[in-house]
């Protein structure tokens, strides 16, 4: 009798919260409303984005613009968001002013009308602030701009410095170097590797094919062009699939519990990455501070200068915002002032797109890196050495297929199933275009 | 229980004929399930069957506006959703997850059950809780909880088998790691499938015992004999909702997935389902295959209680 009266109990509170619910499901729905003028010709700009920093980049504006109030909604990465923007943009409405926009997805939200062309609310000289790469990534090559690039994730190589003394290694300035390297580390601590070939990392294959000089996706008059499986793209599978067979590299994803594991004890003395690695190091790997160094990445000629690109976001402007103009002028501010770009660069560990303003935001060499000094001068000259690339509207089913392929293949330990992968990845790209009716070029 | 389920019906209502009033009132009790059934579960249903038969064309690059248009695309998702080689192997793959799962859940639920209902087995009350408790524990941290133990580097199982100098099987290469998620299956199930098999025992009138045990019958004889035969409904029970949660294995897989290369974003069926929603942005096609995985779970489960129906509640309608 006991529990019957209990799970009456229950019964009766998830009703309630269920009427509760239904109740209030009109009235909740502020969160990504498109601002709206209050009193006073008040204007209130709503923010959906993931990247820190961005409540005292926002509190720095309102402090100073008591008129345009930015208002920050946390979301939880690039992926739900993106779907929550599109919902938004289907349903009419919902959709917030500002978004925080991944390059790689602008082209996917472009097609699907979500962004708007901010060309004419946006200083003139704003184009000059950036690299033409990284330019291009928000223009998509038109004549509209669809956002202000805001921070950029050009690729380098991390290595254990005190590590690569005690085995005598050279740090390799070519991939030739790079699998000799690895190889010699396996002769001196068979624990140990020089990197891992990450099967849930597609941006960061994708990087390594920019670098080699793929670009995926392309325009090519009223059509869209896919050509990941080009000779550029199967260089690279090749070369890491050569070294998993060989055993020289690990073939174990990034970012797990035991990859974390490995970079701190010194199993992994070696990462392929991007500017942003000094702070997941600092995250995952808290014992090596002070031990690491960056250093440009391997090249595939010798003497050669070229880098890809993995990470970085854009902010753009919604189609559905009411606002566009004030919500512009707070991009601009935020992604292309002195002021703002400190603030993204000290509060938010982001390496600005801005070119003038890194200088001055980026005067220190990062926490965990307090002996290099001139990490952010080597940075500055890889950062303009980013190859050019173009998405196009499905990096996501690319992307997918890179990790359904990809893990088979890493799991087979065979470079031919490596190349085979970049094959089935344009098969399932391409296929998808044709499906959902897009002009595609063979 | 049963002299309180049948106290008599109020002879009152029984004699008097309803008037006008009367027979509005039980829709007036009724209107709250059905209104919440209605906006919660019957809406979205129908709307996702609608979202099935939709699809968006795109016209040249796709850029600008106007460029997407959402018309009916009659039975294409289905097809294409039916001979998805990714989909027909998530399904083939599932359906050997149930076959490792679904008998050893069931019959280590059935035995914890019959053990705690042994007449000399102690500490009933804590053996009882511990066996139910990973039922408590979510499946997304269960999997995160078990992905440590299964990655070498730092699993303490792994360590002590090292330091033994034993070689430990790589849980998550691709020969094991259907076992690995169904062990995570097995652990969280156990407990649930073991209390309602309890309870049906506990229903047992300890007559019957008394009876068997004058005729000579061992303990095992007459948990073989006598318990199992009734608590046949409930095992057919258990077993329904062991197929439909086989059918529906999705926080595992999907926890496990960063952690491995063995574990594709099709792994299981709700899988393929949650990338086309979410990872393709196509939740056309992710409704069409809703739909198919709806239709077969109702399918599979009405026919399996049709064909079990007769044998397993003959007593009860008897």
């Amino acid at each position: 009798m006991r529990l019957h009266s209990g799970i009456r109990a229950a019964v009766a509170l998830t009703a309630t919260a269920l009427l509760a619910t239904a109740c209030s499901s009109g009235g909740t729905s502020s969160e990504g409303e498109t601002g709206s003028t209050g009193s006073g010709g008040k204007v209130e700009l709503s923010f959906w984005t993931w990247a820190p920093g961005m409540e005292e980049v926002v509190a720095a504006w309102n402090a100073a613009h008591p008129d345009v109030q930015v208002t920050v909604n946390k979301q939880d990465g690039g992926d739900p968001a993106v779907t929550k923007l599109l919902t938004a943009i289907k349903a009419g409405s919902g959709a917030p002013d500002l978004m925080q926009t991944e390059y790689q997805k602008i082209p996917t939200l472009v097609s699907a009308d979500a962004l708007a062309d901010i060309k004419g609310d946006l200083p003139g000289d704003v184009q000059s602030h950036f690299a033409d790469g990284t330019w291009q990534a928000v223009t998509l090559g038109s004549d509209a701009v669809y956002g202000v690039p805001q921070d950029s994730g050009p690729m380098e190589f991390y290595y254990r410095a005190d590590l690569f003394e005690k085995y005598g290694l050279e740090v390799p300035t070519t991939w030739a170097q790079y699998a000799e390297v690895a190889a010699e580390l396996r002769e001196k601590d068979p624990k140990a590797y020089l990197g891992t070939f990450s099967a849930t990392d597609a941006g960061w294959f994708t990087g390594l094919a920019q670098q080699a000089g793929a670009s995926w996706w392309g325009i090519d008059g009223d059509a869209w062009t896919v050509d990941i499986d080009s000779a550029a793209t199967q260089k690279v599978a090749q070369y890491w699939g050569d070294l998993v067979e060989k055993g020289v590299i690990d073939n174990k994803p990034m970012y797990t519990p035991e990859w974390n594991a490995a970079l701190n004890d010194g199993t992994q003395i070696g990462w392929v990455s991007a500017i942003w690695a000094p702070g997941v190091l600092a995250g995952n790997a808290a014992d090596t501070a002070g031990k690491w160094k960056m250093a440009p990445l391997p090249q595939w000629e010798e003497g050669g200068q070229a880098t890809g690109n993995w990470g970085g976001s854009a902010t753009s402007v919604t189609s559905q915002s009411k606002h566009p103009k004030e919500a512009a002028e707070f991009i601009a501010w935020m992604n292309s002032s002195q002021e703002g770009v400190n603030i993204l660069a000290q509060e938010g560990g982001l390496y600005p797109a801005d070119i003038p303003g890194q200088a001055e935001a980026l005067s220190e060499p990062p926490a965990f890196f307090p002996e290099q000094d001139d990490f952010y001068t080597i940075a500055a000259q890889i950062a303009q050495t980013v190859q050019p690339f173009t998405y196009g509207p499905n990096v996501n089913v690319a992307y997918s297929a890179y990790n359904d392929e990809f893990g088979k293949a890493a799991e087979a330990k065979k470079a031919s199933a490596f190349t085979a992968a970049v094959t089935a990845m344009q098969t399932a790209t391409v296929d998808d275009l044709k499906n959902s009716g897009f002009t595609v070029k063979d | 229980m049963a002299t309180l389920t049948d106290t008599p019906t109020t002879a009152a209502a029984a004699t008097r004929r309803p008037r006008r009033r009367g027979r509005l009132a039980p829709w007036v009790y009724l209107s709250p399930a059905l209104v919440l059934f209605a906006l919660f579960l019957a809406l979205p249903i129908l709307y996702s069957v609608y979202l099935s038969f939709r699809t968006v064309k795109v016209s040249g690059l796709g850029l600008g506006k106007g460029a997407r248009t959402e018309v009916w695309a009659g039975f294409d998702n289905y097809a294409r959703a039916l001979s998805d080689p990714d989909f027909l192997a998530s399904v083939a793959r599932v359906g050997l997850y149930g076959l490792v799962l679904v008998p050893t859940m069931l019959g280590l639920a059935l035995l914890f059950a019959l053990l705690l209902d042994a007449r000399r087995t102690r500490a009933k009350g804590f053996s009882r809780v511990s066996i139910f408790l990973p039922y408590a524990v979510p499946a997304v941290i269960a999997s995160l909880l078990w992905g440590f133990l299964y990655l070498p580097r730092v699993s303490p199982f792994f360590y002590v088998f090292d330091r033994l100098g034993w070689d430990a099987p790589e849980l998550l290469s691709s020969q094991w790691v259907l076992f690995a998620i169904a062990n995570i299956g097995l652990w969280g199930g156990v407990g649930f499938n073991m209390i309602v098999i309890y309870t049906s025992l506990k229903a047992i009138p300890t007559e019957l015992y008394e009876a068997a045990r004058l005729d000579g019958c061992s303990e095992v004889a007459i948990a073989w004999r006598i318990k199992i035969p009734v608590v046949m409904p409930s095992l057919i029970l258990t077993f329904l909702f062991s197929m439909i949660a086989t059918l529906q294995v999705f926080a595992e897989p999907m926890t496990l997935r960063p952690l491995t290369n063995t574990i594709s974003t099709t792994w299981s069926p709700l899988m393929k389902v949650y990338r086309d929603a979410f990872t393709r942005d196509d939740i056309y096609s992710a409704a069409a295959t809703s739909v198919v995985i709806a239709l077969a779970t109702f399918v599979l489960s009405f026919g399996f209680l049709r064909l079990v129906q007769r044998r397993a509640f003959s007593q009860e309608n008897a």
